[in-house]
């Protein structure tokens, strides 16, 4: 059996409001498998499992604030559940369904019905009568919930992130002293090297420059682990190197999903999860998995005129890569002078966590990577 | 019935007698027999002059021997007559009861249809004066148990001026409580006696949160409550059920429906009391309306004590339907 | 297909990309990105938008090619032929 909590979905998180339960007790998940959507700053975010087995009850209700680390379920293996079964003496019998305590709901009669009418999951609703009897007005207000799920925020989506937004970038000037460090790097190989690919690509498996980009950051940090880690009561380095990717929306704010293992991802497999989490953060509808664990963050400005990018290190993460714009500039290479696709990488470290050598060897191993980017 | 349009104010005992007046004068057939109903006025002086004004054939003084008289009464209604026969409490009901029970209820079936048994028989009824435990019962649900009885209770003065006339135009024997301790209460009548509807439950208040459901002198308790849980902003439904049988369930189920709970309310002890049967037939037509559970508050399960305080505290009180109608609705 | 037809489907197409622009508004010789401020990843969105809908693979160096509405509404048309020819 294992237990099943609030997940954090960035570490600026506390809490989150439930608002669905995609499950009932008894209901077979798999990895990967959305079982919540759950209500942060940060709009609705779908909630996965990360192991296979069958959803014991839920101990969370609709609508209620769940702090961080909360337990919302458990979640049983087959064979415990076989166990079970075997345990209390009904050894043939095929259940269809595990021998998991099921809830008998104190409802109202009318609340019954009128759940029953509305297909809403009394499990799910809180009730407030007498001894927490559920009654109509309960199963009313989740009724006109679901109607309206907008109805019960009073922020919009862009003010709720852009107080996220605030709050974090806030917390990161006050609290960590930046450096900066800033190299330019000659991109005509990787550009080339990309052409070569996306011709053999159809238009659906394209390459953009960011993906080489990401890849060379996170084999760089596999060699600097110092710049891959957390700053919490001192250093602490992160096995995994997910990298988040800040995506800037259309209507204002920026949401950090995590592209996770991005050292063991090819550059094809980090584009596909690129297109993956850009659309579901432009539609907001992200997932637990991609707001968790960013060990990193990765900025890229590459469309406008902007060179090079000073960046906000996001809490409690201690570097921050930033990539500009890729422009033509005269270049000295090999005594000749010519011109060249170039592009500013920046990096803001933070100066409790590491020093200027460590992002030196960083940003020079990284630019010594992009120069093959075959070998990516 | 159309709402009465001109009403005078009376006490109960006043509008009492005026309905006695007018059933006299009305139907030569109509007339009264019970103890000291003549001479004396009557116990509780709801008869008063009128023997002076009818006569001694229509305000006929009776002994004191209750199945005796209860019997006559019973005689006179086989026999053509409309008989009003006043049993002076319910208290001493119980030595006429083999006659109520065994002949007024029952001769209609066992005459094959033949025999109608039109007769009234009023009782005066409830607790409030502290007349102690011999003298105090609240037996209507006893009554309401007999099948071939029409029971019918008189909780507000607008039926204590009209309700006598309706149960005159019955074909069979009704049994009409009175309460005591409302005698010198006064209230509204109307002036207007014609329109007698035939009797049902009726809304007293309407309301939207909850259905406080009695009869007797819970109505007006009832009503005064209501009105307390206005000014918190629970709008209560107070349902008269006025006739005990056969009971009014198109009323009952109508207004639990609309408001989802109900709160029961009577003087009669809780064990197998008219309450018992509403919540019952609650349950049976309207189970899946309920919010809440159906609560009573009835009469507390002991003999009538006869200090004041101790008679007040055996019997539901304004104050206790506010807090359970508070509780129900609120959850506090 | 019509050079209307096109501009419809490609502004129905540009819309799912950016629903808070209004594609039908562009004139037809703006910048087609820099006026819905669509960016590398969006455009490229776009590109597999247009291979959905008008079923060409528009190769990187064509880029340049359908900067504006009246390029791209062209360039649509020729393709297109092309492809009927082949």
């Amino acid at each position: 059996m294992i237990d099943f909590r609030m997940p954090s979905l960035g570490a600026d998180m506390e809490s989150a409001f439930l608002r669905e339960w995609k499950v009932k007790p008894g209901d077979v998940v798999k990895r990967g498998d959305i079982i919540a959507e759950v209500e942060t700053q940060k709009g609705i975010i779908d909630i996965e499992v990360f192991n296979d087995g069958i959803i014991g009850d839920l101990l969370v209700k609709i609508d209620e604030k769940v702090p961080v680390g909360t337990l919302m379920t458990q979640i049983f293996s087959l064979e415990e559940v076989k166990t079970e079964v075997k345990k209390s003496g009904e050894a043939e019998v095929p259940k269809e369904k595990p021998n998991i305590h099921l809830e008998v709901h104190r409802a109202s009669p009318l609340a019954k019905r009128i759940a029953a009418e509305k297909g809403i999951d009394l499990s799910l609703v809180k009730g407030t009568g007498t001894d927490g009897a559920i009654t109509r007005e309960d199963v009313d207000k989740v009724v006109v919930e679901q109607t309206s799920p907008k109805a019960t925020s009073t922020k919009t989506a862009g003010e709720n992130i852009r107080a996220a937004v605030a709050a974090a970038m806030s917390k990161s000037n006050r609290e960590i002293p930046h450096y900066y460090l800033q190299t330019k790097v000659d991109m005509s190989g990787v550009l080339n090297w990309l052409a070569q690919e996306n011709k053999q690509r159809g238009v659906k498996d394209r390459l953009l420059p960011i993906a080489p980009l990401i890849k060379a950051v996170a084999k760089a940090l596999v060699e600097i682990p110092d710049l891959n880690a957390w700053w919490e009561n001192g250093l602490q380095r992160k096995s995994g190197i997910n990298i988040g990717f800040v995506v800037s929306l259309r209507t204002g704010g920026i949401i950090v999903p995590a592209i996770h293992d991005a050292d063991k991802k090819s550059v094809g497999e980090i584009m596909q999860t690129l297109t993956d989490i850009i659309s579901r953060v432009r539609s907001l509808k992200l997932r637990s998995s991609d707001l968790s664990d960013s060990t990193i963050t990765i900025t890229s400005l590459g469309d406008g005129a902007v060179e090079t990018v000073y960046g906000v290190i996001y809490p409690p993460q201690v570097a921050l890569v930033s990539f500009g714009g890729i422009t033509d500039q005269p270049w000295a290479d090999n005594g000749m002078l010519g011109v060249r696709p170039v592009l500013n990488i920046g990096l803001a470290a933070d100066h409790r966590a590491s020093d200027g050598n460590t992002g030196n060897l960083f940003l020079t191993l990284l630019k010594n990577l992009l120069k093959k980017p075959d070998l990516l | 019935m159309s709402a009465p349009s001109v009403s005078i104010k009376l006490s109960y005992r006043e509008a009492l007698k005026q309905s006695l007046r007018d059933a006299l004068k009305n139907d030569d057939r109509v007339f009264l027999m019970g103890e000291d109903v003549g001479r004396y006025g009557g116990a509780f002086a709801v008869s008063k002059g009128l023997l002076q004004e009818f006569g001694a054939d229509r305000i006929m003084d009776v002994p004191l021997s209750e199945s005796g008289f209860v019997g006559a009464g019973i005689g006179a209604a086989l026999n053509g007559m409309r008989p009003i026969v006043e049993i002076m409490t319910v208290n001493f009901s119980l030595l006429a009861f083999d006659q109520i029970a065994n002949n007024a209820a029952t001769l209609l079936h066992m005459s094959g249809g033949q025999l109608n048994v039109p007769v009234v028989i009023r009782m005066s009824c409830g607790i409030g004066r502290q007349l102690a435990a011999q003298h105090s019962h609240s037996w209507e649900p006893l009554f309401a148990h007999i099948p071939g009885l029409k029971v019918l209770s008189i909780g507000t003065h607008e039926d204590a001026r009209l309700m006598l006339l309706t149960a005159l135009k019955e074909p069979d024997p009704v049994i009409i409580f009175e309460y005591t301790a409302m005698l010198n209460l006064e209230g509204e009548v109307p002036t207007d006696t014609i329109s007698v509807d035939s009797i049902y439950a009726k809304v007293r208040r309407t309301g939207k949160d909850i259905s406080i459901i009695t009869y007797g002198a819970g109505v007006y308790k009832s009503l005064a409550a209501a009105a307390e849980l206005a000014q918190i902003g629970v709008e209560a439904e107070v349902i008269d059920l006025r006739v005990l049988r056969p009971l009014d369930e198109k009323t009952i189920v109508a207004s639990v429906t609309k408001t989802h709970r109900a709160l029961l309310v009577e003087d009669a002890c809780q064990s197998i009391s008219v309450s018992s049967e509403v919540s019952a037939r609650i349950m049976e037509k309207c189970f899946y309306e309920l919010d809440a559970p159906v609560l009573r508050l009835c009469g507390v399960e002991v003999p009538i004590p006869y200090p004041k305080h101790l008679e007040d505290a055996c019997i539901p009180q304004k104050e206790q339907i506010v807090t359970v109608a508070k509780k129900i609705v609120c959850h506090d | 297909m019509s050079k209307e037809e096109i501009k419809k489907r490609v502004f129905k197409a540009l819309k799912n990309i950016a629903p808070d622009t209004e594609p039908e508004k562009l004139s037809e010789n703006s910048n087609i990105r820099k006026s819905l401020m669509i960016d590398s990843f969006d455009f490229l969105q776009f590109i597999v938008a247009l291979d959905n809908e008008f079923a060409i693979q528009t190769p990187e160096e064509d880029y340049g090619k359908i900067g504006t509405l009246e390029e791209l509404t062209s360039y649509i048309l020729e393709q297109k032929s092309k492809n009927a020819i082949s």
